[in-house]
């Protein structure tokens, strides 16, 4: 709270304060405004805009190196299938061509030869050798598959026809899938043998289980319907079908996405393996692909919101500071203009009164020697000595113009110290001349006035009109404090130093902690509507400022409220604070 | 003691001179300044009481006329501009100076103070 206290801007503050600043010559909340928006703009557009480019390019990167990674692996799996099954195809191809019909009829050669292929390469189950006619001659294996005829199956018309033959994974007698490899030997005379061999799929799931697959991966064979050839994870068992669309053909290996039966994003490389039925398959899941990228996402958001969030704070904060000092400055140069304006208002009073009393005191003095006459003639005369009615009305009139010349002289004493003069002053006889002012009003509203003048105090240099001044505001808020029946106490003390000291204390209303910080601001006023301007006191601390003293206030609210003034016997530098 | 009155308030200079003929002393009164050099011209006076402020020259560019021709005269100064304090200022200065309206009384004391402090005669 105090962070954003501080973070607020003072015209703001103002605004909600017990009174209102001055009146602003510079609207400073769009200035606030605009310095803020402007730099956020120009701090924080290419923040986003770098921060969304690299979230974008970071996306592709990783989408991108995720399609890569799959494809090679793909292509490397692809290699290892086709290379599994040419040398099987090589194998077989060997032996077909080393060995003639006859020799490899002999059971025993074929048991030999069956060994040692799984000695060399392993995974052949059996060895068959069919005829011409398709009709298997000889036969090593687990089964009684001698002298059966293969001559209507397809298998035989393939390999007849293209010279080799991978069957699709099929269970057979054994009821274990397993695929049939077939070569055709060609022999002198137009005459042919076939030579086949059963391997087991695990053969394949072995082999792709050697690579690893991020993303859930799965990877498997499936052949060109669709139906699956090997195990797999996550997508069936061998001899399902796929839930996806058969990869169209291509030589290369391909990638294309898809959405699995779950609606979720897939990934499918398919790679056609050659000479075979075969389509080798991997399914990935994007969004198990994308995990990381998740996670680097949210800590690009994190750092983004941080980022943004500290710059907007430092903004905030230097934007309220330097509108703050353009307000504060502002604020100052008004209220000099202010208290200019007053001094000059108290001038032009000061200039009127002068004016009017000396206009005044020609026709008073008129009066004052016509009656005087009037008494006078009475006096030496004796024709109306006696007559104690028109002597008093004489004397009455006679007391009205000394009343008269009283009030006009005073208004002529003040405006003379309206200018700045420095002179030896009495404080004693400034500050009375102060209590004269409001004697009348202090009697009409029995008021009590004590005075405590230490007779020690001397004489000093200062400005009798700024003195003047300074204690007919402070008196003068001392009156608007009290109630009817106060009390005032006026002690003027000398510390036989340096320092004359004048304390005036009134048992009014007293003021509260936060009304006593700001007294001496310009336009603080608790009195506004009493035609207070707030002016008063702010003028006045400026004042002793001026003079090179200091000013202090005690003040407790319904107890009353103690000004002290402290004046230097000489005068001073202003006080700077 | 024999005294001139200098004021351009006729009403006021004259009432003035007729109450302090009452009081025994000799005073004739002017209403200017070239006025007030004319009388001074035909008789010696001690004392002028002059208006610090009349039409064409101060109360001060006057009594420094009379003051070069007299040098025995001595002055007193009235103004309808001064403030209370300013009897005290007057006391302490070599001339004397009272505010309007004054009292006669005063004005007769401080004549006579005058004329003994700077040596005057027939007081």
């Amino acid at each position: 709270m105090k962070l954003l206290n501080q973070l607020k801007p003072a015209f703001l503050k103002d605004q909600h304060g017990h009174h209102g600043p001055l009146p602003q010559s510079i609207n400073f909340r769009r200035i606030w405004k605009l310095a803020l928006l402007l730099t956020s703009i120009v701090t924080l557009l290419p923040l986003i805009v770098i921060t969304s480019v690299d979230y974008q390019f970071t996306q592709k990167s990783i989408a991108s190196e995720n399609l890569l990674r799959t494809l090679r692996i793909g292509s490397n799996a692809k290699r290892a299938v086709s290379h599994f099954l040419h040398e099987r195809f090589a194998a077989l191809s060997l032996v077909a061509g080393s060995y003639s019909y006859d020799y490899l009829r002999q059971p025993e050669n074929l048991a030999a030869i069956l060994r040692n292929l799984n000695s060399s390469f392993g995974d052949f189950i059996d060895l068959g050798l069919l005829n011409r006619r398709g009709v298997q001659t000889s036969y090593i294996g687990p089964y009684q598959l001698s002298d059966k005829d293969y001559s209507s199956e397809e298998c035989f018309e393939e390999v007849t026809g293209q010279g080799y033959f991978v069957s699709e994974a099929f269970l057979g007698l054994r009821n274990i899938p397993h695929v049939v490899v077939s070569v055709r030997q060609s022999q002198s005379g137009g005459s042919f043998f076939v030579l086949r061999t059963a391997l087991e799929t695990n053969l394949f799931s072995t082999l792709l289980g050697s690579f690893e697959l991020d993303g859930r991966g799965d990877m498997f064979l499936i052949n060109r319907q669709g139906i699956i050839q090997t195990p797999t994870l996550y997508h069936g068992n061998v001899f399902d079908r796929v839930s996806f669309k058969v990869p169209e053909y291509s030589v290369h290996t391909e990638i294309a996405e898809a959405f699995n039966d779950a609606g979720e994003p897939i990934l499918i490389c398919s790679a056609y393996i050659p000479e075979s039925p075969f389509i080798l398959i991997i399914v990935k899941s994007k969004n198990e692909l994308m995990k990381p990228w998740r996670t680097a996402r949210l800590k690009l958001i994190g750092f983004l919101v941080a980022s943004i969030s500290i710059i907007l704070l430092a903004l905030l904060g230097f934007s309220t500071y330097m509108v703050n000092i353009m307000y504060r400055l502002d604020q100052r140069r008004l209220s000099i203009l202010h208290e200019m304006e007053y001094s000059n208002k108290l001038a032009s009073i000061g200039r009127l009164a002068a004016g009017v009393a000396h206009e005044i005191n020609n026709p008073l003095a008129i009066i004052n020697e016509k009656a005087g006459l009037i008494k006078d003639l009475f006096t030496y005369t004796k024709t109306y000595a006696e007559d104690s009615r028109i002597v008093g009305l004489v004397d009455s009139i006679l007391s009205s113009v000394e009343r008269c010349g009283t009030i006009t002289k005073r208004l002529l004493g003040f405006a003379r110290h309206m200018d700045s003069q420095i002179e030896s002053v009495n404080l004693g006889k400034i500050i009375n001349e102060v209590l004269g002012f409001l004697h009348k009003e202090a009697e009409f509203r029995a008021i009590t006035i004590e005075q405590k003048f230490d007779p020690a105090v001397p004489r000093f240099q200062s400005d009798r009109g700024k003195l003047q001044q300074i204690f007919l505001n402070i008196i003068n808020n001392a009156f608007a404090a009290m109630d009817v029946g106060g009390h005032l106490e006026v002690v003027l003390s000398y510390d036989r130093g340096e320092t004359v000291t004048a304390r005036i204390t009134d048992n009014g209303c007293g003021m509260t902690e936060s009304a006593l910080t700001r007294i001496y601001e310009p336009f603080y006023s608790t009195k506004t509507k009493a035609g207070g301007t707030g002016l008063g006191l702010s003028i006045t601390y400026g004042l002793v400022q001026e003079l090179g003293g200091k000013i202090q206030v005690t003040s407790k609210l319904g107890e009353g409220t103690s000004f002290t003034v402290s004046l230097p016997l000489q005068p001073q530098q202003p006080r700077e604070e | 003691m024999r005294v001139l009155l200098v004021d351009d308030e006729t009403e006021f200079v004259s009432t003035l001179a007729e109450r302090l003929s009452l009081r025994g002393i000799d005073v004739d009164y002017a209403t200017g300044v070239d006025d007030a050099l004319a009388i001074a011209s035909r008789k010696e006076y001690d004392l002028a009481v002059l208006d610090m402020k009349m039409p064409g020259a101060s109360g001060l560019e006057l009594k420094k006329q009379l003051a070069e021709k007299y040098p025995a005269m001595k002055f007193i100064f009235l103004t309808g501009h001064g403030s209370e304090n300013d009897y005290l200022l007057g006391s302490s200065g070599s001339e004397y100076y009272l505010v309007k309206p004054i009292n006669i009384d005063l004005l007769v004391s401080k004549m006579k103070e005058a004329l003994a402090r700077y040596g005057g005669s027939n007081v």
